[in-house]
């Protein structure tokens, strides 16, 4: 562990985008916060909502963030933390250059401040039917029997907490364009893993053939290096791609195949 | 019925359950959340799922589980519920497994199970120790596709204020304010469920997420609707100190055999690897050879308590004991328990699978909550589909999850929660529909929910003005610690008097409260000293409760009021003995219940039924 605390800091700086709505200018505000031993970047905030007051000495309001576990488990914290897009309430001051500069993510519409309005990603799970059809919550008895091997891989997948660091760096993905991003797809062959998902496995597919769906993602593997779970997205994307690309071949063949054998004659 | 919706407050495990019920029975549904649901508390859990499932050959039956929670709880848990909630904890765990939750297995592709404290038996169903995560995940996932059907309406940062009444005073619907646009509505429901999880963060620091607040269920209670069991509140063993919260070690450490211990030496300041076996002072395995490290958390919560505070023995002379994996394969580790080794890593920037962890018991889970009724049906379980389940006081309001008082009693077992919320919300659910049928009362007039919603309007305006000195978050930082300081492991009528007093202060300083913004987009702070009244009332309630009950029972602990040690190792052997527990457990083995009049909470007691099981003395050496 870095040890730049030493020698008696007693402050940490930071620089932190301010912004009501998108109807007003931005700007950054600074704030010298209080060193505490382990703070990290929510506590920092904490503090100045306890003494809103900059820098400079003028009052202002507190900051305007979303967070709610402290754990990185709810994925609710997501900001750009000196220009690289991260889960606040696991980013420890003593591990920050400073100026800390904290920034809302660029690729989501702003509500306020830190805030930002991430309901696009709720709605690309919608698109690659991110569930299994269960018949009901009645008693039927235990699911379908799954290796230790099987169960390690999706339990990976499925620890994907919807924070937006894997859109937040992705290339494709841009303020109001379709792409769904590199969770979605993932979460689409989670599904598609499972034994009674396999069982409506193209409906996941045709959801990620939609606009937004997997074509556009342009490889370029940002978001696997900035997942805080560490989610193997890229080979999420690959094998959903491989899948669709089957998928495709299928409904060629099918469609094309009484009319292919017309064509070819009784020969 | 034809335009009939509900209304289900809270996306944890509890709320959304709920919502599956209500949609899967063809309802209409409004549910709000201060977060998206996906990112409720419920994703903090650790550990499991409690479920006599039996799959280890060790003979678990749901009866034994019964029989764990019930005296785990001492009994002070509502013993039909607990009865329901056990015999239902299989099929809701199979329910999840064909839900998709990533289980772990055995080899033979089997739910594994796991061993979590104060029980004897393999019955924790586990996803590595996120289950949490994965279990809110799944019901999300089930809401979602009720979602796309048209069924379910989210308001996702909306925040519950309130409840609109008729002039019978039946709840008839909410009063909710957008924490984005602030706007502020009501939203007319033939039952309205709280499933708004605990109130941690009245103790500041604790393992809780930071919006759980009690708000909601502190206004429910100013509302009218009785509050149960306030004083019990569970600190857990091990969680790591930090500055914004308390995050916790999963008792699931422990469960895959992890040992707590204190070098013998006090003022030791060898590094814990070098200190040898001989040397180290294993405290809760020696007294309790039985359950070792798997005792309840009451118990092993004291147990620390008293090696750091009272015999000085804390690491380093301070609050801190070890809790040490470091024997355990780091490849075991990782397959069962990674979650909560990468918190230790990310937190705290050491290696837990190298260097012992150093913990200190945190505040973690309210017992009590808002009063809820069952009715008893056959098998002395809640008769299925009985719109008294789940009940409060007010008609039409419905309870479940941690908010509830009723699973658990004085102390709740490790992995029994997860489980209460979902059978709350399988048993709430279908209570609210038969309600509606069975309420047959016509549709409440419009100008009750103007009404309402013009009340709420003016009062939000009101805090907006607020331009005191007083800073709203100082004071709740004041009022946790003050709580933790007094209102946690050990208690005395002392400190609890002073401690009422100083809520009195702080009530009057809200009083001098300053809003700190005036905007009408995405203003926090203002929702904040909203919330700030309501947690300064439910504080004030958790600390009458403790200060009136002169006993010692699960969580709760007065030195000055417990029965000495017993002569013999089993105290039903000691007749004098057991002539004090007579006594104690008639006096004391009833629900607090704390009800608001003029400002104050008034408290009573009620006797507990126990047609389950009979109480007997609570002992695990
Ligand atoms: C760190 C940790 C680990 C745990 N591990 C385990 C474990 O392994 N096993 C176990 O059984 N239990 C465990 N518990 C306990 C368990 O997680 C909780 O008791 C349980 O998840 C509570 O679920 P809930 O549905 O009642 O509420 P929550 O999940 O807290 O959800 C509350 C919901 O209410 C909403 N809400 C609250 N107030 C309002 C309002 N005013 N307006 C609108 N919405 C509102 C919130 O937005 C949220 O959606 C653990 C707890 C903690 C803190
Ligand atoms: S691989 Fe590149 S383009 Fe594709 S989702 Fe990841 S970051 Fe975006
Ligand atoms: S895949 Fe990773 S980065 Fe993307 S949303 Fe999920 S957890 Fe976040
Ligand atoms: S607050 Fe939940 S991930 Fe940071």
């Amino acid at each position: 562990m870095e040890t730049r605390t030493a020698g008696g800091r007693t402050h940490v700086h930071f620089k932190i985008w301010r912004q009501e709505t998108t109807d007003h200018e931005g700007r950054f505000e600074e704030f010298k916060v209080p060193y505490a031993k382990g703070a990290n970047v929510i506590s920092c905030l904490m503090e100045i909502q306890r003494n809103p007051v900059t820098a400079e000495g003028k009052r202002t309001t507190p900051v305007v963030w979303d967070s709610n576990c402290l754990e990185e488990v709810c994925g609710s914290c997501t900001v750009n933390i000196n220009g690289r897009v991260r889960m606040a309430c696991s980013s420890l001051v003593d591990h920050l250059a400073e100026p800390i500069v904290l920034e809302p993510l660029q690729k989501f519409p702003l509500v306020r401040d830190l805030a930002v309005d991430r309901s696009r990603m709720f709605d690309a799970l919608k698109q690659v039917t991110a569930w299994l059809n269960i018949d009901g919550t009645h008693d039927l008895g235990p699911g379908p029997r799954q290796s230790q091997g099987d169960q390690a891989v999706m339990y990976v997948l499925s620890t994907c907490m919807t924070c937006a660091c894997c859109l937040e760096a992705c290339p494709q993905v841009q303020l109001g364009n379709a792409f769904m991003g590199a969770a979605a797809i993932s979460q689409a062959r989670l599904f598609n893993m499972n034994p009674s998902g396999k069982m409506n496995a193209d409906d996941r597919l045709s959801g990620l053939m939609e606009r937004g769906g997997v074509q556009d993602c342009g490889k370029a593997q940002n978001c696997v290096e900035v997942c805080p779970k560490e989610i193997p997205l890229t080979t999420s994307i690959a094998a959903m791609n491989r899948e669709v690309t089957k998928l495709l071949f299928r409904r060629i063949l099918s469609l094309d195949l009484p009319s292919a054998r017309a064509a070819a004659g009784p020969g | 019925m034809a335009d009939a919706r509900f209304t289900v407050v809270g996306g944890g495990l509890a709320g959304l359950m709920t919502v599956i019920k209500l949609a899967e029975a063809g309802q209409k549904v409004d549910v709000f959340s201060i977060v998206p649901v996906k990112r409720s508390h419920s994703v903090c859990a650790q550990g499991g799922i409690n479920g006599a499932v039996n799959t280890k050959g060790e003979g678990d039956h749901p009866d034994i589980h019964v029989k764990d929670t019930l005296r785990g709880g001492d009994f002070l848990a509502e013993q039909t519920s607990v009865k329901g909630m056990c015999y239902a904890a299989p099929g809701i765990i199979y329910l999840l497994d064909r839900m998709g939750v990533t289980f772990n297995r055995t080899p033979e592709g089997l739910l594994d199970f796991r061993r979590f404290g104060g029980t004897l038996y393999n019955r924790t169903a586990f996803a590595g120790a996120t289950t949490g995560q994965q279990l809110l995940y799944a019901l999300d996932e089930q809401v979602r596709r009720y979602e796309v059907q048209g069924l379910v309406q989210k308001y996702e940062y909306w925040e519950w204020l309130g409840t609109v009444r008729d002039e019978g005073g039946r709840c008839v619907g909410s009063v909710a304010m957008d924490l984005n646009t602030m706007e502020i509505r009501a939203f007319p429901a033939e039952a309205v469920m709280l499933a708004t999880g605990g109130p941690g963060i009245i103790f500041g620091r604790s393992t809780n997420s930071v919006i759980n607040t009690g708000t909601a269920a502190g206004r429910a209670y100013l509302e009218g609707a009785t509050y149960a069991n306030g004083e019990f509140v569970q600190v857990h063993p091990t969680s790591i100190p930090g500055e914004d919260k308390l995050r916790l070690m999963s008792e699931s450490v422990r469960a895959e055999g992890g040992r707590v211990w204190v070098p013998k030496k006090k003022g030791d300041t060898r590094a814990p690897k070098d200190i040898p076996e001989s040397e180290r002072w294993h405290f809760l395995e020696e007294k309790y050879p039985k359950y070792g490290n798997l005792v309840p958390r009451d118990v092993a919560t004291r147990e620390i308590f008293h090696v750091c505070r009272d015999l000085g023995l804390g690491l380093g002379g301070k609050d801190g004991v070890y809790l040490d994996v470091t024997h355990i394969p780091a490849k075991v580790l990782d397959a069962k328990i990674k979650g909560v080794m990468e918190i230790y890593e990310k937190f705290v920037g050491e290696d837990p699978r190298v260097t012992p962890m150093v913990i200190f018991p945190g505040m973690h889970y309210s017992m009590g909550g808002l009063y809820v009724q069952f009715q008893p049906g056959k098998n002395l379980e809640p008769e299925p589909a009985h719109p008294k389940n789940q009940a409060t006081t007010v008609p039409g309001l419905y309870a479940g999850g941690e908010v509830d008082h009723a699973y658990h009693g004085a102390n709740r077992l490790g992995a029994n929660s997860l489980l209460s919320c979902i059978y709350a919300g399988m048993i709430g659910g279908p209570a609210m529909v038969s309600y509606s049928k069975s309420s047959g009362q016509k549709a409440a007039a419009p100008k009750h929910f103007e009404a309402a919603r013009k009340v709420w309007q003016e009062r939000i305006e009101q805090l907006r003005k607020m331009e005191g000195p007083e800073n709203p978050y100082r004071i709740a930082r004041e009022l946790g610690e003050l709580m933790t300081e007094n209102v946690t492991v050990v208690r005395t009528n002392d400190k609890l008097r002073k401690t009422i007093e100083k809520l009195a202060e702080l009530k009057d300083r809200w009083k001098r409260v300053n809003a700190l913004d005036s905007s009408n987009n995405a203003n926090r702070s203002l929702s904040f000293v909203n919330q700030l009244w309501n947690m300064l009332e439910l504080a004030h309630v958790i600390a009458k409760g403790a200060l009136l009950r002169d006993e010692s029972r699960g969580a709760h602990y007065k030195p000055d009021f417990s029965l000495p040690e017993p002569k013999t190792n089993d105290p039903r052997e000691d007749p004098e003995w057991m002539k004090l527990w007579q006594i104690r457990h008639e006096k004391w083995a009833k629900t607090t219940l704390a009800s608001y009049k003029e400002g104050e909470p008034q408290i009573s007691y009620e006797d507990i039924p126990t047609p389950v099981l009979q109480p007997e003395p609570r002992w695990y050496a």
